[in-house]
């Protein structure tokens, strides 16, 4: 399975040799657990066994929920406080799986950004990349759905807004709304619609979470170095990796603890940290809230949508190109959907030949501009249209589409990198020296 | 049909309150002291009699509770009313009749296993979750980490309001508007509810238009998260145990990297 040489599966006992000649399964899941990982692996490595459970956790809180919710809009409101009151431990389940959707977009950020900082979306590993992003708009769109099923204001109206962003499609947008929402307007068949969608994507995602890890698993992981293992014999891989099990489990499974110890004392002590208190209020048709703001996993995108209104001269030109198809909502789902397509285009966008950043001098300070940026976005989201702020989104958005656009091409021709090492073995020991005489200190690992 | 116009204005005054306030463009809320802030707080059942009182006296004649069944009241952790007088309190209220032999608008007399009456005549916003659907507080800096300690300033923001009236009143589009310092927008068409001794306590505390107040918002913190007790003792038994795991699982990881490191283990 894997290009990195290592030990395969022997089928020792009948049975197995049994089973092995029929259904490979026990080599499938030996060569999975036990492929070879690079050593230097730091700690922002962890975020994808952090991703799995949340996967995991919102499929399970997910499933009971569902068996006592009511997707009707005269009753999802109550059947969600009926979860909230009086079906055991419905509180906890329901707490755990509203915040474990924040914890799931924590863990994809760094995920995310780990991979934008060390250059793991570069070749061969541009298919992992790609799946990867589309993970990610598929857990936007089921945290989307998810959001509008307690049917409280913010559910009804953050629907209302976001399907209307179909609707800015010049000509058949209008009908691609109704197509959606299964009517004119946010109703019952949206509702239900949404709860089916909301139960079925994740599925979908768990199998590309697969084909994902089955894509890293073909090239093996990238590491802080961006070097490649050694390859040429078992031995030479040896010397650079370790195998997954049980080295990077338990790692692994020791950051996820402290990670879930964070998570439950939100949970425990302020579960509505993250929510909006608009929600506890039954979903009204009539009452428009005075803000109407996404879950803070939004945000940043929402700035980026709402950056680009009539007054910015790039919207006015579109307009004017087009003849006026382009308006300025147009424009800006555009400019939304756009910010992502960028992001998935990162490994052909980025010239340099050089994988980490750790070795590129001017691209740090573009990177950590970069994260700048994104929690500017995530912050000016937050706040109204209006004053400074419409300003600040703007010049947040033109430095997002600058960095992929125009930043990454350009480093990789005029900046020079630093000396990286020639193996993972070589980086792995000047942490850990050969002799034993740092026994007393603990080296923090790299980064 | 005016006054069904009357009463869709009073519902949006209602409920365009939350947003504006969570938009932080709100009124003052007094930061009031309750037993349940803070992770170690826990619901004072003497409190919410006191406040369930000053409910059914004098909120419950507009203001329904409809996701509380009247049993919750002899919940532990809650107010914990024994059972008879859960019954007696039930027998106040009627509800539709839904037995077999019941017309359509029968009424009977309420049961424990009933769930409050909505009130909806007067068109003023129920109250079940009031305390969660309002947010007083947003500090620092408006990331809400202090909620961590004293609650999303719910409760506080209901004891403010109701005793956030000036006196001052105007009247506008067909209604009565009263000028209160904790409305956003600071003009609001509920009435004053509270005067100072509208309710005579049984435990014979004072009953003061702030002593009211306060124990109402207490009270519905509770309808609003009667689990929540149960909720923090989850998060103290989790945190203590994952403390643990992390712990076992740290120095099973550096005994497992120590040869790899060069380390003792």
């Amino acid at each position: 399975m894997s290009g990195i040489p290592h030990d395969h599966y022997e089928p020792k006992s009948g049975f197995e040799k049994w089973l092995h000649r029929r259904l490979p399964i026990a080599s499938l899941a030996y060569d999975t657990l036990m492929i070879p990982t690079p050593k230097n692996l730091n700690w922002m490595w962890i975020w994808g066994i952090v991703l799995t459970f949340c996967l995991a956790l919102q499929i399970i809180t997910g499933i009971v929920l569902v068996m006592h919710y009511t997707p009707h809009v005269d009753m999802a409101f109550s059947s969600v406080e009926h979860i909230m009151r009086n079906v055991n431990g419905g509180w906890a389940i329901r707490y755990l799986h509203m915040n474990g959707a924040s914890l799931f977009f924590v863990a994809v950020y760094l995920h995310i950004f780990r991979g934008l900082y060390y250059g793991s979306y570069k070749a061969p590993r541009e298919v992992t990349w790609i799946i990867g992003m589309l993970i990610y708009l598929l857990m936007m769109g089921t945290a989307f759905m998810g959001y509008v099923l307690p049917w409280g204001q913010m559910s009804f109206w953050g629907a209302t807004v976001i399907t209307g962003l179909f609707g800015a499609i010049p000509g058949i947008g209008e009908a691609i709304q109704t197509w959606l929402l299964g009517g004119p307007a946010v109703g019952n068949a949206t509702l239900n619609r949404f709860l089916s969608l909301h139960y079925l994507l994740p599925f979908i995602i768990a199998a590309l979470v697969a084909v994902h890890i089955w894509a890293f698993h073909t090239t093996g992981n990238n590491n802080p170095t961006g070097v490649e293992v050694r390859r040429k014999s078992k031995a030479e891989a040896e010397k650079d990796t370790l195998p997954f099990w049980p080295y990077f489990v338990i790692k692994d499974l020791f950051a996820l603890a402290v990670i879930l110890l964070v998570f439950f004392a939100i949970v425990g002590f302020m579960p509505n940290y993250l929510g909006h208190p608009d929600n506890y209020i039954e979903a009204d048709p009539l009452v428009t809230p005075a803000h109407i703001v996404p879950e803070w996993y939004f945000l940043p995108f929402y700035a980026i949508l709402r950056a680009f209104d009539d007054s910015v001269w790039i919207v006015q030109f579109a307009g004017f190109i087009t003849g006026g198809i382009i308006d300025a909502k147009f424009f800006g789902v555009l400019a939304m959907f756009g910010s992502i397509l960028v992001m998935a285009l990162a490994p052909w966008l980025d010239t340099s030949s050089v994988r980490s950043g750790r070795y590129r001098p001017m691209f740090k300070w573009w990177f950590w501009l970069l994260i700048v940026d994104f929690m500017v976005l995530m912050w000016v989201g937050a706040m109204p249209a209006e004053g400074i702020y419409p300003y600040i989104a703007l010049i947040g958005s033109a430095y997002w589409f600058g960095y992929f656009l125009v930043i990454l091409p350009l480093l990789g021709v005029i900046e020079k990198p630093l000396p990286q090492p020639a193996t993972i073995e070589e980086d792995f020991n000047a942490h850990y020296p050969e002799k034993s005489e740092t026994a007393g200190t603990t080296p923090t690992p790299a980064e | 049909m005016i006054r069904q116009t009357t009463i869709a204005a009073l519902v949006a005054l209602g409920l365009g309150a939350g947003p504006a306030l969570a938009a932080g463009g709100a009124g003052y809320v007094k930061d009031y002291d309750f037993s349940f802030e803070g992770p170690f707080g826990t619901f004072d059942q003497m409190q919410l009699q006191r406040g369930l009182q000053v409910y059914t006296e004098i909120c419950s004649a507009c203001h329904g509770l409809k996701q509380l069944y009247f049993r919750n009241l002899g919940d532990s952790g809650g107010p914990d009313l024994p059972d008879d007088q859960v019954r007696a309190y039930a027998e106040f209220y009627e509800v539709p009749d839904d037995s077999d032999d019941a017309f359509p608008g029968d009424m009977r007399t309420a049961r424990p296993s009933d769930k409050f009456p909505e009130v909806t005549a007067a068109g003023a916003p129920d109250l079940s979750l009031m305390a969660k659907a309002r947010a007083g507080f947003h500090g620092p800096y408006g990331l809400g980490i202090n909620q961590f300690l004293k609650g999303m300033g719910g409760p506080e923001y209901i004891a403010s309001l109701l005793t956030g009236y000036t006196g001052e009143e105007k009247f506008e589009a067909g209604t009565v508007l009263y000028e209160n310092e904790a409305f956003p927008g600071g003009w609001i068409s509920m009435a004053p509810p509270l005067y100072g001794d509208d309710v005579t306590f049984a435990d014979g505390t004072e009953a003061t238009i702030e002593q009211q107040a306060k124990d109402l918002s207490a009270f519905l913190m509770w309808t609003a998260e009667p689990k929540m007790m149960a909720r923090k003792q989850m998060g103290f038994s989790s945190v203590i145990l994952l403390t643990l795991l992390s712990v076992l699982l740290y120095l099973t990881n550096k005994r497992l990297w120590a040869p790899v490191k060069r380390k003792q283990a």
